[in-house]
């Protein structure tokens, strides 16, 4: 049994014994799990993948005369953000598209540029135009501005996504006639290809099914620099069915996570663009988890072919939302290049990056080993298994008829 | 015997020649088809294999350009722009040549210019714009 305390005064003293989620798994099976959580103090994490709920706020500065944004209209190089906040606080999503992009008007769109693109523009140092346009007060008389800017130019750039970091996900695959344009890439008719989207044996919440170590407050690796764990991610679903282990059969737990923009790298966030479906922002994300006793080192030893995931049709059960899968797959399957459904034999290709999930669990374990990097205790724990949420969906309601006096 | 692949772009009042044929029958060359493709505007777009003698190439090359045929190297045609690659590998598993290849041990993605016919799949299913046609 080991404290949060203990193993960063290991790291402030260089002592710590810091392994990655893949170099844990041969470790614990050569030493026995016992003595594996008795010697490591750290195993390090990562996940690289499009998360559609991520974006970013910023406080841009007045002017002179002042502006009041807030209640008006305003774009990042024409991608429209959210103004209903104070006079100069402007929220841009990932998700976010130029007024006169075509969308699917030529099926299917290219969307080219969004709120992903500026974001990664940003973070890479590039200027972007700002326009907004405003309805003028006493107090703010200005009705219009155009200037170019760049996050050094601002108060605060913030990173903050209300959901990233999906504890698994679906395998996505096309059962119809004609292929399909989703968020989980092209998918071709008759089970032409199947695409998964997750790190597997890498990923933050594979390693901790519980949310024993991760919850609010937790420091982590976010685009480059550091951020923090804000919440439970939107969608977090934990009362799902597990393994034996605890890991999820199904997609589950997620976080909601906030840094610094103005630290990140745009090597680790990235504009994405999917063909016939949208704009996104690819995020990394490293997540260490202290080894406190052997329960949390054996469930940060899962390896891919411990964990499971549904494959789903998505050209009629998903956007129906009907429910039932066309079977279940093992990571170690997926990466295999090749998984079998329906007697087929259909490739696999993956949206998450396991070559950059691995570079950053690298980077991670080096930051602690360098003392750079302290682990932090949640300030309050994720709700788990024993939560009782339940996942609604949106019953519609139709809206009542205003009664005639 | 020599093989090249080109790709070859034609303007409209030029769709309706026997090109082929005429690269077959006059030049003694074997010609695969790789890809074809005309624009509603018309414009053609073929993309060949060609092999035959050095020297009935180079004849067959000289007819396609004093016709108005553009032609153009394939190897020249598809770009891996590697610093915009993220090896999420989402490119790999609908590249039909496995030109885009997975090294299973890495997990990193692999392009190899001879093996691509200029599908321009990846083109369609790359999240990053890793992939580029040079014009």
């Amino acid at each position: 049994m080991k404290t949060v305390e203990e193993i960063n005064e290991k790291i402030k003293k260089g002592k710590a014994l810091v392994l990655t989620a893949e170099e844990i798994i041969d470790f614990a099976r050569q030493k026995g799990s016992k003595r594996a959580a008795e010697e490591v103090d750290v195993v390090t994490t990562g996940t690289f993948g499009p998360m559609c709920s991520s974006g970013a706020y910023f406080n841009v500065g007045h002017s002179r005369p002042r502006i009041k944004i807030g209640g008006g209209k305003a774009y990042l190089n024409g991608v429209p953000v959210y103004t209903g906040l104070a006079a100069v606080d402007l929220l841009l999503g990932a998700t976010a598209i130029p007024d006169d992009d075509p969308r699917n008007a030529v099926f299917p769109g290219r969307f080219a540029y969004g709120g992903g693109h500026v974001i990664e523009e940003l973070v890479a140092g590039k200027e972007v135009r700002l326009t907004a346009t405003a309805y003028g007060t006493d107090c703010y008389p200005r009705k219009k501005i155009e200037t170019r800017i760049s996050l050094e130019d601002m108060n605060e750039a913030v990173l903050f996504n209300p959901r990233n970091c999906y504890q698994n996900y679906n395998v996505a695959v096309n059962v119809s006639d004609r292929a399909i344009y989703t968020y989980m890439g092209v998918l071709q008719p008759r089970l032409g290809n199947a695409n998964y989207c997750s790190a597997g044996q890498l990923s933050p919440l594979f390693c901790d099914p519980f949310y024993r170590t991760i919850g609010i407050g937790t420091r982590i690796f976010l685009g480059g620099g550091t951020g923090y764990v804000a919440w439970n991610g939107t969608q977090h679903n934990p009362c799902v069915p597990r393994t034996d282990l605890g890991v999820p059969r199904v997609p589950a737990g997620t976080i909601a996570v906030i840094g610094d923009l103005k630290q990140m790298h745009p090597r680790w966030l990235r504009g994405t663009s999917f063909r016939g479906y949208g704009v996104n922002l690819t995020v990394s994300i490293g997540i260490p988890i202290p080894i406190l006793n052997e329960e949390i080192l054996v469930q940060a030893a899962v390896r891919d072919e411990d964990i499971v995931t549904p494959i789903v049709d998505y050209s009629q059960s998903y956007p129906q939302r009907e429910s039932g899968s066309l079977g279940e797959v093992s990571y170690a399957q997926l990466k295999s290049g090749e998984i079998s459904v329906d007697g087929k034999e259909v490739p696999t290709a993956s949206l998450s990056s396991y070559a950059m999930a691995r570079e950053i669990a690298g980077i991670l374990k080096d930051w602690i080993q360098k003392g750079e990097f302290l682990l932090t205790e949640c300030v309050q724990g994720l709700p788990s298994s024993d939560s009782g949420i339940v996942f609604k969906g949106l019953q519609e309601k139709p809206f009542r008829a205003k009664k005639l006096i | 015997m020599t093989t090249t692949k080109v790709v070859l772009r034609f303007p409209p009042e030029l769709t309706d020649q026997p090109v082929t044929y005429k690269l077959i029958k006059e030049y003694d060359l074997m010609v695969n088809i790789l890809r074809g493709h005309i624009t509603p505007k018309e414009e053609g777009m073929l993309v060949l294999e060609l092999t035959g003698k050095k020297k009935q190439l180079d004849r067959g090359m000289d007819y396609l350009a004093k016709l108005g045929v553009e032609t153009q190297r394939l190897s020249k045609g598809v770009k891996w722009l590697k610093d915009r690659c993220t090896h999420c590998t989402a490119c790999t598993s609908l590249c039909p040549t496995h030109a885009l290849l997975v090294e299973r041990d890495t997990m990193m993605v692999s392009f190899d210019r001879d093996k691509c016919i200029a599908c321009e799949m990846c083109i369609t299913v790359c999240p990053y714009s890793a992939m580029e046609v040079q014009v």
